[in-house]
């Protein structure tokens, strides 16, 4: 599929151009919906299509007001502020009890490996509605149901299995014979780790951090059932926007939103070059 | 023992073998000692949640709880005898339900046998209210022996304990765990009354009856015993007693209060008798039928399996689980749409993630990173903004339909449905989950050589048979990894079928969602949740065997 041989029949010339063709249309399919949504998210009518006057590129069309909406509705700052306080906390949660676990996961002899393993992956594989029922009323009994203790414990759970598999796949490269040569050289396990081992993983607990980051900054489901009114996030606030009277200022939500994600591909992208390139997978 | 066979040595002179086990086992002890704080986060925070969460799906503790004395006598009950239940289990129904009633529990359990016997519920509300006129006729006839009858005062120092040799703790004991499951609230401690063991053994129902009132008297409402009346329901419980009593051992009694005593003992032929059985179906005549003591007995344990059995469209009956009527079957139905709905996802996923996966294989490494990024993308994007684009193109006044409608495909009377129902919802999670099929398909299909396919097409093979004797069979990993991974994500979605699904489109977890937030039939969910749950671990299960959850792999 690299390219054609100048030798190819017509039947293969055919077949090739429309496999491509095939191709576009569903990359197309996988990315114009998100796409779509930016020029109307500066639409200047309160419409989810474009106008005329979108289609005929006039100024007059297009505006921020939905974006001023956004900045200043104090329901949606004040659901901008409760992610943003919610998430940094549940990731650091997450990524430093799943990477001490991962190191340990890693080491070469560990019992029941299969068993804790599945049991740390859990939280990704099971519905999200039943592990939000559960934790509704588990935690209830607590007493941190509709608490931001509550929501942050709830979002670091679903945050971990991010963690263990990013940074395990990193050890799996691991060479332990530094570990060894460090010590051979004098430095105790804790200056190995923070000098040696931690270094070399650290690309892996970053984009960990952030699969962990953008789980709970993302995530509807349990906040919906374990938060109360004081937690509402932005998922939430924009659920219910959906869910009920669907407003413009979503698709500028929207768009911000899919400002953060290229953000955050663009950083996963740059580590995991580096990465490779720390590790010599890759020549350049 | 000669040299050459005593054991090797380590350094500090111990056996090598032991020093190995030693150390390996300091190994272990270190790498459990790393994952522990991560293993102990888990199962507070997520696995007990769960578990607690399934354990609702059989605990029918409300049951016994407010009902303890009638569940106990209906246990004897023959509930195909075609009789009600005997004249005992009545005045026990009526003991329990007014304790019940006054601790505002008895519309709780009403609600909750409601998910079994709709309607039920007011019948539990209305004998709620009027519970009061039956220990009224005694309370009347008791006021007219001896006013000291209606003094809050008399009543305690009657009921109280002389000292400490004279204390009926066990009763006191047993009345506390009563209130205690009934209300939830914690009845320990002092309530500033014991009752006696005389009046225990003399009349022993009122004690009872008088105990508990006691009890809930301090503990909930924070009042004092000695200054409120007691409760209808002593009185009946004293014209039950005094009915029952032995007139020489009221006789020989000779504690405070004894003259008012024995002289209402000696009045007792002008009590109302009362057919308590008559009496509650006075009360509510859904007493009298039998279908409702039925239900109340076959769910009288404390677990229950109606609400497993429930969600697979099936009910208790007196001769055992049978299906429900034809029309109220609906989660087998659902069941069955939520893996129909994901298969289809599964099945379209593959479609479109085939294609891209093997351009992505076979492209150079830099256009192909490319085309990556318009793969990861859509993954890396919120859930709701990919969803709410969909709304938005998908609805009748939407883009797709106006672009429709424009190049004359159809007509603008035309406007297709494709939101709240089941195309929305499978377009829309296609779209969703159709990057966790291309990584698995992809990172399966970068590891095949290009070698594979050029040596089948200079052995002779068309491109076809090339691509699918060689190349497609190595692609069947990916294939399964991916194809699981996506029918068990599809399977549990409850947000994207909430907002473009309508009715047609939903997925069991809307279902479970509905009876956790909505008609508060936690059981049932539970119960819900416990069946998807089980599909979910053993598809996880399965995945595990055939990709290994180490080789997960993300972006």
């Amino acid at each position: 599929m690299a390219g054609l041989p100048p030798y190819a029949s017509t039947g293969q010339r055919l077949w090739y151009w429309s496999f491509r063709a095939i191709c576009v249309a569903i990359l197309f399919f996988l990315i114009v919906p998100i796409l779509v949504i930016i020029p109307l998210s500066f639409n200047a009518e309160d419409f989810f299509t474009f106008t005329k006057g979108m289609l005929a590129l006039d100024p007059d069309a297009y505006s921020l007001k939905h974006y001023q909406d956004f900045f200043t509705n104090s329901d949606w700052q004040q659901a901008l502020w409760n992610s943003v306080r919610i998430a940094p906390v549940a990731t650091l949660i997450a990524v430093v009890l799943g990477t001490v676990a991962a190191i340990g996961l890693s080491q070469p002899h560990v019992p029941f490996r299969g068993a804790i393993m599945a049991i740390l992956i859990s939280p990704m594989i099971v519905p999200l509605i039943i592990s939000a029922a559960g934790m509704y009323f588990f935690y209830s009994r607590l007493g941190i149901q509709g608490t931001y203790l509550g929501v942050v414990l709830a979002h670091a759970a679903l945050g971990i299995p991010f963690v263990i598999i990013t940074v395990t796949a990193t050890l799996v490269g691991f060479d332990r014979s530094l570990v060894r040569a460090a010590a051979n050289l004098g430095a105790n396990p804790v200056r190995t780790f923070f000098k040696v081992q931690m270094p070399l993983i650290l690309p892996g607990v970053i984009s960990g951090a952030l699969f962990a980051f953008i789980t709970s900054f993302d995530e509807v489901v349990v906040v919906l059932f374990v938060g109360s009114a004081q937690q509402k996030t932005l998922p939430w606030q924009m659920f219910i926007g959906l869910r009920e009277q669907i407003s413009p200022t979503i698709l500028a939500v929207a768009t911000i939103l899919v400002g953060i994600s290229v953000l955050l591909l663009t950083t996963l992208e740059l580590l995991r070059r580096r990465s490779e390139k720390l590790r010599g997978m890759s020549p350049g | 023992m000669s040299e050459a066979n005593a054991p090797m040595l380590a350094a500090d002179g111990r056996p090598l073998k032991k020093s190995l086990q030693r150390a390996l086992r300091a190994q272990k002890l270190r790498a459990l000692l790393l994952i522990a704080p991560l293993l102990l986060f888990i199962l507070l925070s997520f696995l007990l949640p769960i578990g607690d969460m399934l354990f609702r799906s059989v605990e029918n503790q409300i049951v016994p709880d407010t009902l303890p004395d009638t569940v106990k006598d209906l246990s004897e009950w023959d509930s195909e005898s075609g009789n009600l239940p005997d004249e005992a289990t009545f005045q026990a129904l009526y003991f329990d339900l007014f304790l019940a009633a006054e601790a505002k529990q008895h519309s709780r359990l009403g609600s909750r046998l409601n998910y079994e016997r709709p309607g039920i519920s007011s019948l539990f509300r209305s004998t709620g209210r009027r519970l009061d006129d039956l220990g009224e006729q005694y309370q009347d006839v008791f006021a007219g022996f001896d006013p000291s009858w209606e003094d809050a005062g008399f009543w305690f120092r009657l009921m109280s304990a002389q000292g400490d040799d004279d204390a009926a703790r066990d009763v006191l004991g047993a009345e506390r765990n009563r209130v205690a499951k009934l209300t939830g609230i914690d009845t320990g401690g002092d309530i500033g009354f014991v009752p006696s063991a005389t009046m225990a053994e003399l009349l022993p129902r009122t004690t009872r009856e008088y105990t508990a009132f006691a009890v809930y008297t301090v503990k909930d409402k924070n009042d004092v015993v000695a200054e409120e009346e007691p409760w209808e329901s002593v009185y009946a419980a004293l014209g039950l007693d005094l009915e029952a009593a032995d007139p020489s051992a009221i006789a020989a009694y000779s504690g405070p209060g004894a003259e008012v005593l024995k002289a209402a003992a000696l009045q007792a032929g002008q009590l109302p008798v009362i057919d308590y059985r008559q009496a509650m179906i006075d009360i509510d005549e859904g007493w009298g039928q039998e279908s409702n003591w039925q239900t109340l007995k076959l769910y009288s344990g404390e677990y229950t399996n109606g609400y497993l059995l429930n969600a697979i469209d099936m009910q208790k009956t007196p001769e055992g689980p049978e299906l429900k009527p034809e029309k109220q079957r609906i989660y087998i139905k659902l069941f069955l749409r939520t893996m129909a709905l994901s298969l289809a996802i599964t099945f379209l996923c593959f479609l479109l993630g085939y294609p891209i996966a093997f351009l992505l294989a076979t492209l150079p490494l830099r256009t192909s990173n490319l085309i990556m990024i318009l793969v990861l993308l859509p993954f890396w994007t919120s859930l709701l903004v990919r969803t709410a684009s969909w709304k938005i193109l998908l609805q009748q006044q939407g883009i797709i339909n106006d672009l429709l409608v424009w190049a004359g495909i159809i007509s603008n009377s035309g406007r297709l449905v494709m939101i709240n129902n089941a195309t929305g919802t499978i377009i829309a999670m296609t779209h969703i989950l159709l990057p966790f099929m291309i990584l698995p398909l992809y990172s399966v299909m970068k590891t095949i050589p290009p070698s594979y396919m050029r040596a089948a097409r200079s052995l002779g093979a068309t491109d076809w048979t090339a691509f699918w004797r060689v190349y497609f069979p190595q692609t069947v990993p990916g294939m399964g990894a991916g194809a699981i991974l996506v029918f068990i994500l599809s399977i549990g979605y409850y947000i994207t079928p909430e907002l473009v699904g309508g009715t047609s489109g939903i997925f069991i977890s809307n279902r479970i969602a509905y009876h956790i937030s909505t008609s508060l039939n936690w059981g049932l969910a539970a119960a819900l949740a416990t069946m998807l749950l089980v599909v979910v671990l053993a598809l996880y299960w399965i995945y595990d065997k055939i990709v290994g959850i180490d080789n997960v792999k993300l972006g």
